[in-house]
C-alpha cells in the first residue's frame, strides 16, 4: 500500500539522517536572534548585546517567572490541554501569600497577629493556593468534561476576582526580609532552572510522564491501558496550579508587595514560550528543555527590542506575529509528517 | 492529451467509440523518497466489469488507486481512458473525467443532510441563486430510487450507519455520472447483509456499463463480485486473471509468492479449568443477560453481524463500558470491573477493534506504544520507570513478534497496518495476561502478517491463556475457534462447538 511505501520512504530516510534532538533547531533560532540583535547592535546602538553580563542576567531574571509557570503549562499541553488560569493564580497567591509575609514593623499589616511569619508559611500557601486552583481545574475538566479551555477561563476570571475581593483591591505590602530574599538577585532563576529540571526528569523517566503523553498521543488508547485518565488529568492541571502559585510567591517577593493586578497576560507569554519551544498544541509531544529555550527566546526579544531602543508597541505586535509563526511552524512540521 | 473540459464536451456527445478497455495504465511508475512503490505496472478495466486488485499491504495496490483516482501523479508511464491519454492533476480532475473515488475513510460532512453532501458544490438553484432545496430532495430521491437504496434524503449523514454512509459516497460518485468507480476495502466495516446490498448495486452499476475497481483483502469477495483481478507484489505487476479461472490458493500463491500451507494453524491443547465466567452480564440498552464461560488454552470465537453487541461485551468485561447487571467471576472469584485498570490489575488484556482510535498512540514510538499497559505494575520503581529493564524485553517482544521496523524509537504511525497490530499484540504480552480478548485482530492485515498473528495466538492458547475472539471474517472464526458464541441484537443466540460450528450454522444465530 502506497501509506506504507511512504512510510518505508520515510523511515529510510530517517535511518540515513540520524536523529537530531528537536530542541536543536529552537537553540538555532535563539542563537540567531542573539547574533541578529549583536549586529544591529553594533550598527544603531554601538555596542554588544551578548557581551554585557548584566543585561544577559536580567534577561533571564524578567523571564524567569514566565519560565516557572511554562514548565507547567508545557505538561498541561501535552496532555492536549491548556492552561489560561496561569496569569490569574499568580495574581491571588502573590495576594495570598503575601498577606502572611508581612512584617510586624509594617503598621497596616492585613493580619497584625499573624505577622513575623517564617518565610515557609507564605511560600507553602501560595503554592498551595495554586495547586487548589490548579486541582479544581482538574477536577472540573475531568469530571464534567467540559473543554480545558473553558474550565481554566473560569478560574482566570474567578481567581483574578479573587485577587481584588481579598484587600478590596489594595496592595499588600510591608513584606519581611526573608520572604523578599526569595525574589532578591539570581534566586528566581535558580528556582526556575530547580523547577526545570525536576519536570524534565518527571516527564522523561518516570511513569507520570509516560502517562502524560499517552494521554496526549491518544486519550482513549491511553484509557484502554489501564491508565486512568482522570485522576492523572487531576495531576497536571494541580501541578500547573502548584507551579503558577510559586511564581506568584516569587512575584511578590520580587515586587516586595502584592497587587492584585500581578501575572496579567503571563498565562499567555507562558503559553508562547512553550509553542516556541516546540511543544504541539495537538498534545503529545514537548519537551521542557524546548519549554526553557522558548522562555529564553521570549526574553531576549523583549530584551533586543529594548536595547535597540524599539517602542513598545512594535514589540507588541511582534511578539505576536513571532507566536504565529510558532504555530505555523508547528503545524507545517506535522502535516509534513503525515504526507 | 485531452483536457478535462474537452473531454466531458465529447463524453456528453457520445463521440468517442467504445475503445477495448474503459480505463488503463501502461509502464506505470511511482517512486517515493527511497522506495519503488510501482515498478512498470499495467492495468486494463474492461467495461461492465468488476476489476479487483489483490495483494499484500505494500505491494502498490493503493498507490496504482491513487494514480487512477489523480491523488498521485505517476512519475512514468500513461493512463488511457477510453483509449485517450488522460493526465490527472487531482481528484477533482478525476471526477470530472468520470471517474470517482469511494475511500476506505469516508469523506462526508456528518451536520449536513444526506442530499447536501451528494450535491455539495453542485446545488440545484433557484432563480435568486439560493439553493432549491426541494429540487435537490427530488434529485436526491430519484438517485436513490435507480440504486434501490431506501434512506431519507434530508436525514443528517451523522445519524447514519457506516453502511448507509457508504451508499451516500456511491450515490454521489454515480451521481458525477462516473464511468469508472473505485472502491478501497468497501465492506471492511459492513455486516453481510449490508455486503450483500452492496454488492447488489455493484451488479447494477456494472449491466450498466460502469467499470468498477474494488480493492480488498477478502477472497471470499473476490470470487462473489470480481470479473477479473489483477495481483501486485512488492510494487511489480504479477497478472491478471478472469476469477473463475483460479482457485483461493493460486490467488494466495501469487499475492505472497509462495504457499501458505494452512491458513489456521489451530492446534488441539489441553483445555484447563474455567478461567473467566460471565453471568447474565447486561449493558442498558445494548446487550442483555449474556452468559458464558472461557477455560484456559481455549479460544472463545465470539462471532455476530456488526452491531450485534460483540464488541460492547468486550468492552464491558473489560471495564471500558462498565456492566449495568450481572457478574463476572475469574477463577471463581467474583470480581467488580469498573475500568481498564482493574481488568488490567485482574490480569486481562483487550486489543481493541480499532487500531487508530483506541490503540495506537500514533505520535509515539514503538516503545513507548508497547510498553504502555505493563507500566501500570511492572518496571517502575518510586515512580521512576527502568528504561533499561523495560527496553530489553521490549526488544525481545518486539523480535519474538517479528516486528518490521527500523528501530523501536520509530513512530508507529510509520509502520504497516500489519506491524503496528503486532506492537499492539505485544504490548498486552508484557503485561501477561491470563485472558486476552481479540476484537477484530486482523483486519485490514496483510495474508503474511495475518498468519502470524494467528500463530500468536494459538501459541497463547497452547501457554494456557483463556483467548475470546471477535471477528467478522467466518473463516477466521470458524478456523481458529473451540467453540463459537454468536450474537444478534444484544442477546446471544448459540454457543456452537467447533465440531459443529459451520458457516450456515453460524449465519443461521447470526442473522435469525
Amino acid at each position: 500500500m502506497s501509506t506504507n511505501s511512504a512510510a518505508q520512504a520515510q523511515v529510510a530516510a530517517q535511518k540515513s539522517a540520524r536523529r537530531l534532538p528537536p530542541e536543536l533547531s529552537i537553540f538555532l533560532v535563539l542563537i540567531g536572534i542573539a547574533l541578529v540583535y549583536e549586529i544591529l547592535g553594533w550598527i544603531f546602538v554601538g555596542q554588544s548585546f551578548l557581551m554585557n553580563t548584566q543585561r544577559l542576567t536580567i534577561i533571564i531574571l524578567q523571564v524567569s517567572v514566565i519560565g516557572i509557570i511554562a514548565v507547567g503549562v508545557t505538561q498541561v499541553i501535552i496532555t492536549g490541554g491548556i492552561d489560561l488560569s496561569s496569569g490569574s493564580v499568580v495574581g491571588m497567591t502573590a495576594m495570598f501569600s503575601a498577606s502572611l509575609a508581612q512584617s510586624s514593623t509594617w503598621p497596616r499589616a492585613l493580619y497584625p497577629s499573624l505577622t513575623d511569619m517564617p518565610v515557609i508559611v507564605p511560600v507553602a500557601l501560595g503554592i498551595g493556593v495554586g495547586l487548589l486552583a490548579g486541582f479544581i481545574n482538574g477536577q472540573l475538566i475531568a469530571k464534567t468534561k467540559i473543554p480545558p479551555f473553558i474550565a481554566t477561563l473560569g478560574m482566570m476570571v474567578s481567581a483574578r476576582g479573587i485577587s481584588k475581593w481579598y484587600t478590596k483591591g489594595q496592595p499588600v505590602s510591608g513584606l519581611t526580609d526573608q520572604f523578599s530574599f526569595i525574589g532578591t538577585g539570581i534566586w528566581p532563576v535558580v528556582i526556575f532552572l530547580v523547577v526545570a529540571v525536576i519536570f524534565h526528569i518527571a516527564l522523561r523517566y518516570t511513569r507520570y510522564g509516560k502517562f502524560t503523553y499517552a494521554i496526549g498521543a491518544n486519550v482513549q488508547a491511553a484509557r484502554v491501558s489501564g491508565i486512568n485518565v482522570e485522576s492523572h488529568l487531576v495531576k497536571v492541571y494541580a501541578i500547573a496550579g502548584a507551579l503558577a502559585g510559586l511564581a506568584g510567591v516569587v512575584t511578590a517577593a520580587r515586587a516586595q508587595t502584592a497587587q492584585a493586578g500581578m501575572g496579567v497576560m503571563y498565562e499567555l507569554d507562558a503559553i508562547a514560550a512553550t509553542v516556541i519551544g516546540g511543544t504541539s498544541l495537538a498534545g503529545g509531544v514537548g519537551r521542557i528543555t524546548g519549554t526553557v529555550i522558548g522562555t529564553v527566546i521570549l526574553g531576549v526579544m523583549t530584551s533586543g527590542f529594548t536595547f535597540l531602543r524599539v517602542d513598545a508597541f512594535y514589540q507588541e505586535i511582534v511578539k505576536g506575529v513571532i507566536i504565529v509563526a510558532a504555530v505555523v511552524v508547528d503545524v507545517y512540521r506535522q502535516k509534513k509528517r503525515k504526507t | 492529451m485531452v483536457s478535462p473540459t474537452t473531454m466531458a464536451a465529447v463524453r456528453a456527445s457520445g463521440a468517442i467509440p467504445n475503445a477495448e478497455y474503459l480505463l488503463s495504465a501502461e509502464g506505470v511508475r511511482k517512486e517515493f523518497p527511497g522506495v519503488v512503490a510501482l515498478d512498470d505496472v499495467q492495468f486494463k478495466l474492461k467495461r461492465g466489469t468488476v476489476h479487483a486488485l489483490m495483494g499484500e499491504n505494500g505491494a502498490g495496490k493503493s498507490t496504482l488507486m491513487k494514480i487512477l483516482a489523480g491523488i498521485y501523479t505517476p512519475d512514468q508511464g500513461e493512463v488511457l481512458l477510453k483509449g485517450q491519454k488522460i493526465r490527472l492533476g487531482s481528484p477533482l480532475d478525476a471526477l470530472e473525467n468520470g471517474i470517482a473515488m469511494i475511500h476506505q475513510e469516508l469523506n462526508l460532512m456528518p451536520f449536513m443532510t444526506v442530499a447536501e453532501n451528494i450535491w455539495i458544490r453542485r446545488e440545484p438553484k433557484n432563480r435568486f441563486g439560493f439553493v432549491d432545496h426541494g429540487e435537490m430532495h427530488r434529485k436526491t430521491a430519484e438517485l436513490f430510487k435507480r440504486l434501490n437504496i431506501i434512506m431519507d434524503p434530508e436525514v443528517q449523514v451523522r445519524d447514519l450507519s457506516v453502511a448507509n454512509r457508504q451508499m451516500v459516497e456511491i450515490a454521489k460518485a454515480v451521481s458525477y455520472e462516473s464511468d469508472v468507480l473505485i472502491m478501497d476495502e468497501p465492506t471492511s466495516a459492513l455486516t453481510e447483509r449490508e455486503v450483500e446490498h452492496l454488492f447488489t448495486i455493484i451488479r447494477d452499476l456494472r449491466s450498466q456499463g460502469i467499470g468498477i475497481v474494488y480493492i480488498t483483502h477478502k477472497m471470499n469477495e473476490l470470487f462473489e463480485i470480481a470479473d477479473e483481478f489483477s495481483v501486485f507484489r512488492d510494487g511489480k505487476y504479477i497478472g491478471t486473471h478472469a476469477s473463475t479461472d483460479v482457485t483461493r490458493d493460486d490467488i494466495i500463491r501469487m499475492m505472497v509468492g509462495r504457499e501458505i500451507t494452512q491458513m489456521f494453524p489451530k492446534e488441539e491443547v489441553p483445555i484447563g479449568d474455567v478461567v473467566l465466567s460471565v453471568k447474565n452480564l447486561s449493558l442498558k440498552g445494548v446487550f442483555h443477560d449474556v452468559s458464558f464461560d472461557v477455560r484456559a488454552g481455549e479460544i472463545l470465537g465470539l462471532a455476530g453481524l456488526v452491531g450485534s453487541g460483540r464488541s460492547n461485551v468486550a468492552e464491558t468485561i473489560f471495564g471500558v463500558t462498565p456492566a449495568t447487571s450481572g457478574t463476572i467471576e475469574i477463577n471463581g472469584k467474583k470480581v467488580t470491573i469498573d475500568s481498564p485498570n482493574t481488568a488490567i490489575r485482574n490480569r486481562m488484556a483487550f486489543l481493541t477493534e480499532d487500531r487508530k482510535e483506541t490503540g495506537c498512540l500514533l505520535i509515539l514510538d514503538v516503545l513507548e506504544n508497547m510498553q504502555i499497559a505493563v507500566l501500570q505494575d511492572k518496571f517502575v520503581k518510586n515512580g521512576f520507570v527502568s528504561e533499561g529493564a523495560l527496553t530489553k524485553v521490549c526488544e525481545e517482544m518486539s523480535k519474538k513478534l517479528r516486528v518490521k521496523t527500523p528501530n523501536l524509537s520509530e513512530r508507529i504511525e510509520n509502520l504497516s497496518g500489519g506491524n503496528q497490530q503486532k506492537v499492539l499484540i505485544g504490548r498486552w504480552l508484557l503485561t501477561h495476561p491470563r485472558i486476552l480478548i481479540l476484537d477484530e485482530p486482523t483486519r485490514g492485515i496483510d495474508v503474511g502478517a495475518k498468519a502470524e498473528i494467528h500463530r500468536f495466538v494459538t501459541e497463547l492458547a497452547r501457554d494456557g491463556v483463556a483467548v475470546i475472539m471477535i471477528s467478522s471474517e467466518m473463516p477466521e472464526v470458524l478456523g481458529m475457534s473451540d467453540r463459537v458464541m454468536v450474537m444478534h441484537e444484544g442477546r446471544v443466540t448459540g454457543i456452537i462447538d467447533r465440531a459443529d460450528a459451520t458457516q450456515v450454522a453460524v449465519m443461521e444465530l447470526a442473522a435469525q
